[in-house]
């Protein structure tokens, strides 16, 4: 079974949050970056526990600059056999996922597993963009996924509640909570991730379609306002005739 | 030119969040003069409520195909009636069935997308969109460069405006692909309204000691009219179902008011819960940081707290 992992880096939620060029840059200064945690705890680790049943390789992937190789260390110390980065700064999700998925089409894996969305932008797209690109079924919102040959079974997440589905590979899943459980890499795994291959490959041609013009902090918050606890009664009060929300 | 806006269904219904969808197109055509076609699939016996939204016109699309989830297939059908249509914009709503469809879509048109919108486009020369990032401690705006153009907008961002039109229902098969999803189960949650789509949610944390003491906050719920949501130690040990766990890794929620009873307000859980419009903060630690995130703040024991406005909210109702 040939898996292909896509991670992405995001700063750690508690980095503080500036930006530089004229507000069209995110700041990296001091900043802490994690693999994005949908893709370490949910893709990563289901991938590795498929592949410990039933044989096969995992790959990892990430779109992104030489400044990620430690993030992607990371993905190989949990336990991915190899690591590919395709050498450029993802600027457009539509830009992000036609690489991974003409890397993809050349390489053949039985199955793409990315996280649900990332914690940074929240995009929700690469995903369902590479199963656009590869013609593959597209399964969002996983939060379980066992096989049986080639036939996968996954829970998915839908508006309303869950659904227990079948599909046959290749195809590409979005993972969410539920599918495994968070690994932490030991040391002998931190070892043997320094001889495996991180090959960076070159990015094709590809126009942006989107594009950050400005980024705006939120206008400052005002004081909260403080209710005694003797009288609760107040607070419905300041909600329905002051915020008038109730 | 026209807006094309996938309306979807649960329960035999258009959704809430697809009027939202809808009236949000219906907004961006006042200025720009497009018409507003709905794309709606499968049964929903409220169509008539689209053109109240705003749409112009209804494709219904019935095809045997759809009657599972198929997002590949629906992304196919929306294609399809993009070209019929000469669609130049098209719009989600950006929930679970809007994230699994609109990526496929833009990848197939070639179009620049941005999920998650809580305000309308500026059109003034360029095309930008307006989304929350960094866990709610930014803001972005995205510049579209592609013709055509897919937003994904968050739910409960924006007043859902009436236009009270007409709309013409035109009923539509396609010739689609293979299904390859089979569906072998599903498990639809009870009729509440679902968390993303409240209005009012009260969301309790650790500070509650145990699960045993959810029934007062069942009873603020139903007082208010709200959903309940959790922190995540709190659907970690079972305490709450999974569904209600909100935050960096749970759902993120954008009610008009959240009340945060017993939660520390760390910033994963903010990330989740900070783009409501009104913020609660009920907690006996004065330093909490919660407090920071709040609107409105009580300083004080919830197991005191909560059963008296259990009683004013009921008192409320009656007046
Ligand atoms: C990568 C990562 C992702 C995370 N994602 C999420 C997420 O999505 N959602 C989430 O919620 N958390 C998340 N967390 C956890 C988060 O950091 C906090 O640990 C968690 O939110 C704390 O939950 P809590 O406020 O319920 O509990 P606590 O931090 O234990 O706070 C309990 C609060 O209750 C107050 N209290 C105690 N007794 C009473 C009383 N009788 N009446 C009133 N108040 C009382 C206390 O003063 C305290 O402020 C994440 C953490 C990490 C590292
Ligand atoms: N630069 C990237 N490189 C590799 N995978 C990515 C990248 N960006 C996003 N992904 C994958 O796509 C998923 C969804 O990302 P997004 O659409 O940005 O929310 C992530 O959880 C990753 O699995």
């Amino acid at each position: 079974m040939k898996i292909l992992v896509c991670i992405s880096k995001a700063p750690d939620t508690t980095s503080k949050i500036a930006f530089t060029d004229s507000n069209t840059a995110f700041d990296t200064t001091g900043v802490q970056f994690i693999i994005n945690p949908y893709d370490e705890w949910y893709a990563l680790v289901r991938g590795l526990e498929l592949k410990e049943a039933n044989g096969g390789s995992v790959t990892v992937l990430n779109v992104g600059g030489a400044d990620n190789d430690p993030t992607i260390r990371k993905a190989l110390a949990i336990g991915a056999d190899s690591a590919i980065r395709i050498n450029m700064e993802p600027k457009d999700a539509l830009g992000v996922a036609k690489q991974i998925s003409d890397y993809a089409k050349e390489n053949g894996f039985d199955m793409i597993l990315c996280g649900k969305e990332t914690i940074d932008y929240n995009g929700s797209q690469v995903g369902g963009m590479i199963a656009g690109y590869l013609d593959q079924p597209f399964i969002s919102n996983a939060s379980k996924l066992d096989m049986d040959g080639n036939t996968a079974t996954i829970e998915r997440d839908i508006q309303g509640g869950k659904e227990v589905i079948q599909v046959d590979t290749p195809f590409v899943l979005s993972a969410a909570k539920g599918m495994s459980e968070p690994r932490i890499p030991n040391m002998r795994g931190i070892m043997a991730a320094r001889s495996k291959a991180l090959v960076v490959v070159e990015p094709g041609a590809f126009e942006d379609t989107t594009e950050i013009a400005e980024y705006i902090l939120p206008a400052a918050k005002g004081a909260c306002r403080m209710v005694s606890a003797d009288n609760p009664a107040e607070l419905l009060d300041l909600l329905r005739n002051e915020a008038k929300i109730i | 030119m026209s807006i094309l806006v996938y309306a979807n269904t649960a329960k035999n219904k258009v959704h809430n969040s697809a009027f939202e969808a809808v009236s949000y197109g219906a907004r961006i055509a006042e200025t720009s003069g497009y018409t507003v076609t709905a794309v709606v699939v499968g049964n929903a016996d409220n169509l008539d409520s689209l053109g109240k939204y705003g749409a112009d016109k209804v494709i219904h699309i019935t095809n045997d195909k759809l009657v599972d989830f198929q997002p590949t297939l629906i992304a196919e059908a929306i294609q399809k009636s993009v070209d019929e249509n000469n669609a130049s914009i098209v719009i989600f709503s950006h929930d679970l069935s809007g994230k699994s469809i609109a990526p496929i879509l833009a990848a197939k048109m070639s179009a620049g997308i941005v999920t998650g919108a809580i305000d309308l486009p500026k059109t003034d020369g360029e095309f930008i969109v307006k989304k929350a990032v960094f866990s709610g401690k930014a803001y972005a705006h995205v510049k579209i460069n592609t013709d055509k153009k897919i937003i994904c907008v968050t739910p409960n961002a924006l007043e859902k405006k009436e236009f009270n039109k007409t709309a013409t229902v035109v009923s539509k098969s396609f010739d689609l692909g293979d299904s390859r999803l089979k569906v072998l189960e599903q498990k639809i949650e009870s009729t509440d309204v679902p968390l993303t789509e409240a209005e009012l949610v009260v969301s309790a944390g650790r500070g509650l000691k145990g699960p045993e003491n959810w029934g007062m906050i069942e009873d603020l719920a139903k007082a208010l009219g709200a959903a309940t949501a959790c922190s995540r130690p709190v659907s970690d040990m079972d305490w709450r179902p999974h569904h209600e766990h909100v935050g960096q890794t749970g759902v993120a929620i954008r009610p008009n008011l959240y009340i945060a009873i017993g939660i520390s307000g760390a910033i994963q859980h903010l990330a989740g819960v900070n783009q409501s419009k009104v913020i609660v903060a009920i907690n006996t630690d004065p330093e909490a940081p919660f407090f920071k995130a709040a609107d409105y703040g009580i300083v004080g024991d919830a197991f005191d707290v909560v059963p008296k406005l259990v009683e004013a909210a009921k008192a409320m109702n009656n007046a």
